[in-house]
């Protein structure tokens, strides 16, 4: 398969910061590549040096198989673009900033015109050409941001964790939009997460980097096979806890995480295991609930964040849970922080790796 | 004594108002005048101080805290101050009293414009540094040279930039101490709305002065005004 970019021996400090490390990796052409690591393992910096925006301190980047440097640097800038995770917007009009980078490309009015429109459709925000980016909501904004990147139908694409902080909503209609785009129009995409289920999702490879280093690059499954301690501290930080499964008489694994709670799963695995909880996959109530659910904790609110329709929750049920309610049941419940809360979710929400 | 006082600036109003609106032609000539060679300044500054201020606020390079300290410290110069030195520097015994500039309307816009000159690069490297630190690397990521990429930081600065050019015009335009030692005053010629006032003051010319003190802060206001109509337009 042809290569699109090359990185060899990749190196990056800030003063006594390293934040890359000799890295070497290979961007295929038509790929969905994701960058697994946690925050300030170097993803951002690396997306940085591929985009052309980020000069390296050693190691070289090859874009086509041509040596990227300063002279031709320009022209790789127009063949790949980057979405970034807090979306930068120029302070005008929707229209304005997705028309932005066509008309660098000394495309006309009419033929810039119909590629916002175009843009637009995509990420499904028709007719708001003419509102003021700024005063979107962050995943709107973020939406725009992505229309803007794919109006230019660069060759290659590179997200900065395109869907960080913003409600499920819109994070739904991203991965709809970058799962599209990637089918249809076969655009190389580079996409950098800690959500490695996103990973999973999206990416037909993925490499996981922790301290500015690459540990591994392989298929989702092939990273999902890593020691799962590596994994969990590192990949997703949301409902992942580590521990000692053993099988119980049903024959689903019972999995003791600390603190006292024990998590039950319905998949088998004995020994050390990492297991995730989606936290849209637990409900959350005022009562106990009688239910089919295997979980059932109580706990109470430590964190509340508002993500647009939906609210997201860290519950401290002996060990901290981040649920994710929608915005009218928050309203409805009169949760505060401190509240008393139950939580619920069946073993099979449960994945244990 | 204070009723008297109290008469005298009631009727000055009223004498004023009548000057303004029969249009009289000193005060249109003044006023004229004042408006082209502060505007002008203005001009000049912004010609030379706007690249200063986008290589301030867009670089980063030894020495640059001691160039922007240096016109933060410029922005209150008694304006005296500096119309004594460009006084000495331009009359005929002075390093550049061969030009013959002396006294003359180009002395004034170039002195108005070395006054104002702290105000165009302090406000405008403040502008660009506040704007968003992205978007620099979002118009190169979008396929911006650098060049385009630091325009579209300027874009962004434009309401920063637009108060530093309407400041800037107004500490032109209201100053005196500039224009009254190197511009002298000389009717039909140099005189202006600030040296009017003074002089006019002086001779116990009241209802001229109070004409053209308001004209002054009409100036001032209308054209504050409308650059904040138009930002508030805009966004």
């Amino acid at each position: 398969m042809k290569i699109t970019m090359e990185l060899q021996d990749i190196s990056k400090n800030y003063g006594t910061v390293t934040a890359l490390e000799s890295v070497n990796l290979q961007v295929l052409e038509g790929e969905v590549l994701s960058l697994l690591g946690p925050n300030g393992s170097g993803k951002t910096t690396l997306l940085k040096i591929m985009a052309g925006i980020e000069k390296p301190n050693n190691g070289e980047v090859r874009f086509d198989s041509v040596k990227i440097h300063e002279n031709n640097m320009s022209q790789m800038r127009l063949k790949t673009t980057m979405v970034f995770q807090k979306a930068v917007l120029f302070n005008t009009s929707v229209h304005e900033n997705i028309a932005y980078g066509i008309r660098l490309r000394g495309l006309s009015k009419k033929e810039t015109d119909e590629r916002v429109k175009k843009a637009l459709k995509t990420v499904r925000l028709e007719g708001y050409e003419k509102r003021q980016a700024k005063k979107l909501s962050g995943g709107e904004q973020q939406r725009v941001a992505l229309a803007r990147a794919l109006a230019l139908d660069t060759n290659m694409l590179l997200l900065d964790e395109p869907t960080a902080n913003i409600d499920p909503k819109n994070v739904s209609i991203i991965e709809d939009v970058l799962s599209w785009v990637n089918k249809e129009k076969k655009t190389t995409m580079v996409i950098a997460t800690h959500n490695i289920f996103q990973a999973e999702t999206l990416a037909t490879r993925a490499a996981l980097l922790l301290e500015g280093r690459i540990i591994k690059v392989g298929t989702p499954q092939e990273i999902f096979m890593l020691p799962s301690k590596l994994l969990a501290n590192y990949t997703r930080l949301e409902n992942v806890f580590t521990g000692m499964s053993r099988i119980s008489e049903e024959g689903t694994s019972i999995i003791d995480i600390g603190e006292g709670v024990h998590i039950e799963a319905a998949s088998q695995k004995i020994g050390s295991v990492s297991a995730y909880v989606r936290p849209e996959d637990i409900i959350l109530s005022v009562q106990p609930l009688i239910s089919s659910a295997r979980n059932t904790f109580e706990g109470r609110i430590k964190e509340i964040t508002d993500l647009g329709s939906i609210v997201e929750l860290r519950v401290k049920a002996g060990r901290e849970f981040t649920v994710q309610i929608t915005k009218r049941s928050f309203n409805e419940m009169q949760l505060n922080l401190n509240s008393k809360v139950f939580l619920a979710f069946k073993a099979s929400a449960v994945q244990i790796v | 004594m204070h009723a008297a006082l109290g008469n005298e600036i009631i009727e000055g109003f009223i004498r004023a108002l009548q000057l303004i609106f029969s249009g009289d032609l000193t005060v249109v000539e003044i006023s004229v005048r004042s408006i082209l060679i502060s505007g002008s300044a203005t001009l000049l500054s912004v010609l030379w101080g706007l690249p200063v201020a986008i290589v301030l606020g867009l670089r980063r390079f030894p020495g640059r805290f001691l160039i922007k300290g240096f016109f933060n410290s410029m922005l209150g110069i008694p304006t005296v101050a500096l119309g004594l030195i460009l006084y000495l520097i331009f009359s005929r015994a002075g390093p550049l009293g061969f030009l013959r500039l002396l006294y003359s309307p180009a002395v004034m816009i170039i002195g108005q414009a070395i006054l104002i000159t702290p105000v165009i690069v302090s406000f405008i490297t403040s502008a660009i540094e506040s704007a968003d630190p992205d978007i620099k690397n979002l118009a190169k990521t979008l396929g911006a040279s650098e060049t385009e990429a630091s325009i579209a930081v300027l874009k962004e600065s434009m309401n920063g930039v637009a108060l530093a050019v309407t400041a800037s015009f107004n500490r032109a335009i209201a100053e005196l101490g500039v224009v009254l030692m190197i511009g002298g005053n000389i009717a039909g010629f140099t005189r202006v709305l600030t040296t009017t006032i003074a002089l006019e003051t002086n001779k116990g010319d009241i209802e001229l002065s109070i004409a053209l003190a308001i004209i002054l802060l009409l100036i001032v206001f209308a054209l504050t005004l409308s650059v904040n109509l138009i930002q508030r337009r805009k966004t």
